[in-house]
């Protein structure tokens, strides 16, 4: 099985797996990081967002072995304490229901506000409708992003 | 007022007899413990003589705990899954405590088998009963710290001021934290009586309080059953039959065993033939293959290797135990497919059904009327979609069993597990863990039991997960209805005759005794269910969910013949079920559900709405409480689009406000996107949709610009919320849709532009 070096949130880990090995169950098998979830496996309903470089990418799709020198980010390592503005938006607005969706969702919309300080509505579901929320906090998820845009 | 006198109303029993509902006593460190039976309170005087309490001792099953540090803790026996339980619950405890709201945390019980065969004696009053049992143990926690207050300054208790977790004898200048207080009151007599406040004098409920679980839900952390992590843990997954109607020959197994990282191949059951079923024991397959390796990718990886030989079922009857009652539920052999169900249905509305009201004669009222209008409704079966997929861990320990995960009904599932597996049911433990969504779907937990037995076999700790296509095709669907209606309006356009027939797979979703019956003098309503081997059960507001669409199309339908306001057409035929009810067993109360009506079109400016505005409304009843929507829509690009949703609940007192609105904004959604796109068919019994890309989710871009909720104010005790919003958003929108495009709804989904039948 051949050994990778990745970096995610900012520490080097060894990971040994198949080539063909989604980054979602590396970061969940190998590296228990489970905040990002497993929801459709075939990149449809953004449960599984991390940050590669930066930019919203869908885990469950994405083999460990394109990862290369690429910088990962996940939920674990968005903030310190969880003080990411889009976090404390979250929080502010009360957006979560059954909250399983909501890694995925803050990812795309951290993803989001770091390309786009101040992103319209078109630019927002432009972003966020690869993120299926079941409960339907949608509404919620637009005004936690435009709290979070200014501050 | 906060004394210990003022502005008290009703006062709460804590005990019948010699049976307790609460016990107080000190807690390690010096604090004071609380046990007491969570929804089995007494809800007044009167209430034990009308055999609601069950004759044995209660379990003391939830507490409340007010540590000498000051911190609170309270106990949630139910399982979240989003409805924010953790935090109204809790709010509820606060008021009566008149504790600070900052140092209360709430903690998810486990499941406790006896304890809840209890809860379950509450039937359809649970929410009502947790709401009188967290309102006395409040309040007797609170009456406990006066007293031992009262007791240690040797001042009156009556002059005591207990307020934000803080008690006060002014006069004498005495001050004391609940906390410092806490071991003293744990020696105090518990109280036979306690005060509860009067609501209007409520300082919490009714306001909004943040989530207690934000924090972890915004940080990812491990809540769910899919998070479960334990030594030496494998992971296990099922292949099931491609279709309904299908069971499990044999498999490449001994391949399969070979690969990567692979522990065991095997074919299993769930459920022995000669098990006696329960009620939530529904499962099309409970013959399946299990493999069970190291790592989720690697068992992924497996399955995409197993090269299964599948062989079909013939028609079979089973028993079941129906809470109690022995019923026989037939499954027919055969693959079957969407586009021949609807013949089926057709041939079974046009045959004899079951009469299951009759007022008046409609027959005679139909022939002597002046206008008829018969309409059919139908729609599809639906996949509930949790995000968080089926899944559950499992740990066989010597003679008793550990499981863990999302599940909505643990006490039918535990006798279940029992049978199968042979072992005593004190022997199971059940772990609840935050649900990713639960819509009715982890009411049936098969996949628990599965999990047990595939541990079992494997004698290693095991966590069992589906594949998004394993959930989407291995549902139990929201069944597919058809429902005709027949009206007769007279002369004067009112109407005199109305007849409702409800056919669906395999459940038709008939309430014989909601509105309209009670506001029509002939009226009937008949029904028939029509075996099927798709497997299908509960979905949020089940029956409800469809019945609303239909009735509520019929009724606007109506009322353009009748040239009738809508909500008008509808308030006149409240007011006669108000006034002069036809028949006396009607289960609705007429003024609650018209007040719902005017309060929706008071916030929606449904009179002022300009002539160009699409509007649609409705309004429907279920679960204790009413429900009204209006929604307006707008041509948007290529689909029709909704604009604005307006929502009026009467759900009786609010608990947490942000939270109530949060629920019905979500219920507005799933609406619109279930009535818009939701849709599942069978093609010779293989389910046409496995996974996201075809079964279409609404999403951002698809809500509506505003969706603006309302309630009735009033100081009825809190029925449910979860349910009520959702099934009038159908028929609101239907009724929209028609203003915009001229073309009456009577196929679900409506994005999919039926012609009418």
């Amino acid at each position: 099985m051949p050994t990778y070096t990745v970096t995610i949130n900012r520490q080097q880990r060894n990971i040994e797996a198949d080539a063909d090995t989604p980054l979602l169950w590396v970061l969940r098998d190998e590296l228990q990081l489970v905040g990002t979830k497993f929801g459709c496996g075939i990149a449809q309903c953004g449960a599984c967002t991390v940050h590669v470089n930066g930019s919203a990418v869908r885990s469950c799709s994405f083999p460990i072995s394109a990862i290369g020198e690429s910088k990962v980010t996940t939920i674990e390592g968005l903030s310190e304490d969880g003080d990411h503005p889009v976090q404390q938006a979250w929080l502010e607005h009360d957006v979560a229901q059954c909250g399983y969706c909501q890694a995925g969702q803050i990812m795309s919309a951290a993803a989001l506000l770091a390309q786009n300080a101040n992103p319209d509505d078109a630019a927002i579901n432009n972003a966020m409708s690869g993120n299926i929320c079941r409960c339907g906090t949608y509404g919620r998820i637009k005004s936690a992003i435009k709290t979070a845009a200014k501050s | 007022m906060n004394s210990a006198t003022g502005n008290l109303a009703n006062k709460i029993k804590t005990s019948l007899g010699r049976r307790r509902f609460l016990q107080a006593s000190a807690a390690a460190g010096g604090g004071l413990m609380i046990n007491f039976s969570w929804g089995v309170a007494p809800t007044g005087a009167g209430d034990a003589a009308a055999g609601m309490v069950p004759d044995q001792p209660f379990e003391l099953n939830a507490y409340l705990l007010i540590a000498s540090s000051g911190e609170i803790t309270a106990m949630v026996p139910n399982p979240e899954f989003g409805q924010n339980l953790m935090t109204s619950m809790p709010m509820i405890l606060a008021e009566e405590l008149d504790a600070d709201w900052q140092s209360i945390t709430a903690k998810q019980a486990n499941y406790d088998a006896r304890a809840y065969e209890r809860q379950f004696t509450g039937g359809s009053q649970s929410i009502r009963r947790a709401w009188q049992s967290l309102r006395m143990a409040g309040a007797s926690a609170r009456h406990m710290l006066i007293q031992a207050a009262a007791q240690q300054w040797q001042v009156p208790a009556s002059e005591i001021i207990a307020k934000n977790s803080t008690l006060t004898h002014t006069k004498n200048d005495k001050q004391s934290s609940y906390g410092a207080m806490a071991a003293a009151a744990s020696q105090m007599p518990t109280p036979d009586e306690v005060s509860l406040k009067d609501k209007s004098s409520f300082e919490l409920i009714g306001k909004s309080r943040h989530n207690q679980e934000g924090q972890k839900i915004v940080t990812g952390q491990p809540l769910f059953g899919i998070d479960y992590q334990a030594e030496g843990m494998k992971i296990a997954m099922i292949e099931h039959p491609p279709a309904f109607g299908q069971t499990v020959e044999s498999a490449n197994l001994d391949e399969i065993k070979k690969m990567p990282g692979i522990v065991d191949a095997f074919i299993f059951e769930s459920i022995s033939p000669e098990q006696q079923k329960n009620y939530f024991d529904t499962n099309a397959f409970p013959r399946l293959i299990a493999i069970v390796g190291e790592k989720t990718w690697q068992v992924m990886k497996a399955k995409k290797a197993l090269k299964p030989q599948w062989k079909n079922l013939p028609s079979r009857t089973e028993t079941m135990n129906a809470f109690g009652r022995e019923v026989s539920v037939t499954t027919p052999g055969g693959l079957e497919n969407t586009t021949d169900h609807r013949k089926k249905m057709d041939q079974a509305l046009a045959g004899e059904l079951n009469t299951l009201r009759e007022d008046g004669d409609v027959i005679s009222a139909f022939d002597s009327a002046a206008t008829v209008i018969e309409r059919t409704y139908r729609s599809p079966y639906l996949a509930h979609n949790t995000l968080e997929p089926m899944n559950f861990f499992a740990q066989i320990n010597g003679d008793g069993v550990h499981v863990a995960g999302p599940l909505q009904a643990p006490v039918f599932i535990q006798d279940t597990l029992a049978s199968r597996l042979g072992i005593a049911k004190k022997k199971i433990h059940i772990e609840f863990t935050r649900m990713g969504g639960g819509f009715g779907r982890r009411a049936y937990s098969h996949y628990l039991v599965e999990a047990a037995v595939i541990a079992k076999q494997v004698k290693a700790p095991v966590k069992l997960i589906y594949s998004r296509e394993d959930d989407m095709t291995m549902g139990i669907y929201r069944p597919s209805y058809t429902v005709r209606i027949k009206a007769a309006l007279d002369k004067d356009k009112k109407l005199v005759a109305y007849q409702v027939k409800g056919g669906g797979l395999s459940e038709h979703c008939v309430h014989e005794n909601r509105f309209p019956a009670g506001a029509v003098d002939n009226y009937l309503a008949e029904a028939k269910a029509i075996d099927s081997n798709i497997t299908t059960g509960a979905f949020r507001a089940p029956r409800s969910n469809f019945m609303a669409s239909a009735e509520q199309s019929f009724l606007d339908e109506l009322a353009e013949a009748a040239g009738v306001d809508p909500i008008d057409f509808r308030l006149a035929l409240l007011d006669r079920a108000k006034n002069n009810p036809v028949g006396d067993n009607n289960d609705y109360d007429p003024a609650r559900y018209a007040g719902v009506l005017k309060l929706v079109r008071e916030k929606s400016g449904w009179d002022a709405m300009p002539g160009t505005t699409h509007k649609g409304v409705a309004a429907y009843f279920c679960h204790n409480s009413y429900a009204a929507q209006v929604i307006t829509v707008k041509q948007g690009e290529g689909e029709p689009k909704v604009d604005k949703v307006y929502s009026a609940l009467d759900c009786g007192i609010v608990v947490n406000k942000d939270s109530a609105i949060n629920m019905v904004e979500g219920a507005v959604i799933d609406g619109i996107g279930n009535a818009l796109f939701g849709e599942m068919t069978f093609t010779d019994g293989v389910p046409d949709k496995k996974n996201f890309d075809r079964y279409r989710i609404i999403r951002i871009n698809e809500i509506p610009d505003n969706i603006d909720v309302h309630f009735v104010e009033n100081s009825i005790d809190p029925t449910g919320l979860g349910e009520p919003p959702f099934p009038p958003v159908f028929p609101a929108l239907a009724n929209a849709l028609y203003q915009l495009l001229g073309e009456r709804q009577y196929l679900q989904p409506y994005a999919k532009r039926h012609q009418a039948s």
